[in-house]
């Protein structure tokens, strides 16, 4: 039975690191760049709800909302200041200028709300629910019902709606779908904004289930996430949600059956070994240079 | 007049690549830019897009300057170009594709115009939920070109209908581009392939290393003893 906990809470925290995956995955798959300031966003996000449900009163239902339009604005004011005059210099110079923005928030947090920790109010209370003799605690459920939803709103926004169809075309070839008459950088600041707007919803979820907030909150979470993209195949939206559930789970039970301590070493081996096997990830596409 | 073109300088960085190009589209014809590779055609195109910008000149579309309007205006006003290489997008369905095409024009017409491009080009109707990338050349080819006409051009620019594409489907693609012109369509050709290109067009116009050095009607183009030398094979 213990197992099935295990599996439950592996899911959860996979959950979790899915919805940041996901922001990850997007963002790479249209501006082909790696936001290493995506982690931070969650901590953005975790201390806005934070604040209006500490300062202000706000329910937390409303707080969450309010998180991802924050992080959703901060997400699009990001790629138009930071990203956007280097959409021609070479993949290294973004990739310096994300980490860069990413100790900018991490500091520009630590100034504004100091680094000592705040204990977080779990966005859906403690109780946990009795379901055959396991205790689930309703943190775990809203991560896991909160996941399915993202994924089935992301399905048919990119399958069915004309943005998202145009976000996919993007992704494939800016030129052409620039040719069709879409705006190319409208469509990059909408994919800014929903993987802004899903760190902010998973920093919710991140802080009700771990309940210390703090600067560098989201750093480790956005490594793994990150991690968990590359793992899924990155710029493979499925991908990105297999690969988040998938190291939760791994993570849980390598913290449960083998080692408190080991567990994130054991989490970076795996990825290792499934990228020596399958350079593109789970799902990833083997890319084919054209000559 | 549906384009003109007036002196316009492209650069790619320190390359001089188009030279004091003007050139015009009227109404109702086939206008053709011939020349070698690398002799600036695609270039003129994109720049004509509004994907490149000319240092100078100007670029008049239905008598409104557009040499400095963005890609999604130009295409909204009526002027759609299939690209070189086709560039259609392969990991989605071909119905799709060709709701790209239409981003501009109100969803509503989507269904109708998309049944008058499966009228043109059959092959599509029946490989409709297929991604595009599971098509051969030459029907990529015809999706590139059905998916430009879904925005229902004014003036539609092709960039290399007929490149990698074996002979008989050269001369299919060439036929549709006829119908096309005879529907009323208003068509700007850029072809390697000169004598096809000269065999449907009613002007064109001859490039060397981005400078126009020629413009005649296409038949006195054909007949022509610099051009049948260099293009046509002698």
């Amino acid at each position: 039975m213990t197992f099935i906990l295990y599996l439950i809470n592996g899911v959860s925290l996979g959950g979790i690191y899915a919805i940041i995956a996901l922001g990850y995955t997007m963002v790479y798959g249209i501006a082909k760049m790696l936001n290493f300031a995506h982690g931070d966003i969650i901590m953005v996000g975790a201390y806005v709800c934070f604040f209006a449900a500490a300062s202000f009163g706000i329910p937390p239902v409303i707080g969450v909302l309010l998180a991802a339009c924050v992080c959703a604005a901060l997400g699009v004011i990001i790629e138009a200041f930071a990203y956007k005059p280097l959409r021609q210099a070479a993949s290294l110079a973004v990739l310096i200028t994300a980490i860069g923005v990413s100790y900018l928030l991490q500091n520009a947090a630590l100034l504004l709300w100091k680094s000592n920790p705040r204990v977080f109010t779990s966005i859906v209370g403690t109780g946990a629910v009795r379901i055959w003799g396991l205790s689930i605690t309703y943190v775990t459920i809203t991560t896991i019902l909160a996941c399915i939803a993202i994924m089935i709103c992301l399905t048919v926004f990119t399958g069915k709606t004309k943005m998202g169809k145009a976000m996919r075309a993007c992704a494939e070839d800016k030129n052409a779908a620039s040719l069709m008459g879409i705006n190319v950088n409208v469509t990059i600041s909408l994919t800014f904004a929903i993987g802004s707007a899903l760190a902010a919803v998973a920093g919710a979820l991140l802080c009700s289930a771990y309940p210390t907030l703090s600067p560098t909150t989201g750093s480790m979470p956005g490594i793994k996430a990150f991690t968990a993209a590359v793992f899924g195949g990155i710029g493979s939206v499925p991908g990105a949600m297999l690969g988040g559930v998938l190291l939760g789970i791994i993570e849980i039970f390598a913290k449960a059956y083998i080692s408190t301590q080991l567990s994130d070493a054991i989490v970076f081996a795996v990825l290792i070994v499934v990228l020596l096997v399958k350079p593109a990830g789970l799902l990833g596409r083997q890319v084919h240079e054209k000559v | 007049m549906v384009l003109k073109v007036e002196n316009i300088n492209v650069y790619y960085g320190a390359i001089h690549a188009v030279k004091d190009v003007s050139f015009h589209v009227d109404e109702g014809e086939i206008v053709t830019l011939i020349g070698a590779n690398g002799a600036g055609k695609s270039t003129i195109l994109k720049t004509i897009s509004g994907l490149l910008r000319s240092r100078g000149g100007s670029i008049a579309f239905m008598g409104k300057n557009i040499s400095s309007a963005p890609t999604n205006v130009i295409v909204r006003d009526g002027l759609i170009q299939a690209p070189e290489g086709r560039a259609v997008f392969l990991q989605m369905t071909v119905e799709e594709n060709l709701e790209m095409g239409a981003f501009t024009r109100p969803k509503s017409g989507n269904h109708a115009r998309m049944e008058r491009v499966f009228a043109l080009f059959p092959r599509l109707k029946e490989r409709r939920r297929q991604p595009a990338g599971t098509l051969s050349g030459g029907e990529q080819q015809m999706l590139a070109m059905g998916r430009a006409l879904m925005s229902e051009p004014r003036l539609f620019m092709m960039d290399e209908p007929s490149m990698g594409l074996a002979p008989i489907l050269v001369d299919q693609i060439f036929e549709i581009i006829g119908d096309l012109n005879r529907l009323g369509g208003t068509i700007l050709l850029v072809e390697q392939n000169a004598r096809m290109a000269l065999s449907i067009a009613a002007r064109g116009y001859v490039l060397e290393t981005g400078r126009i050095i020629k413009s005649a009607p296409a038949a006195d183009l054909l007949e022509d003893d610099d051009v049948k030398k260099a293009y046509l094979g002698g």
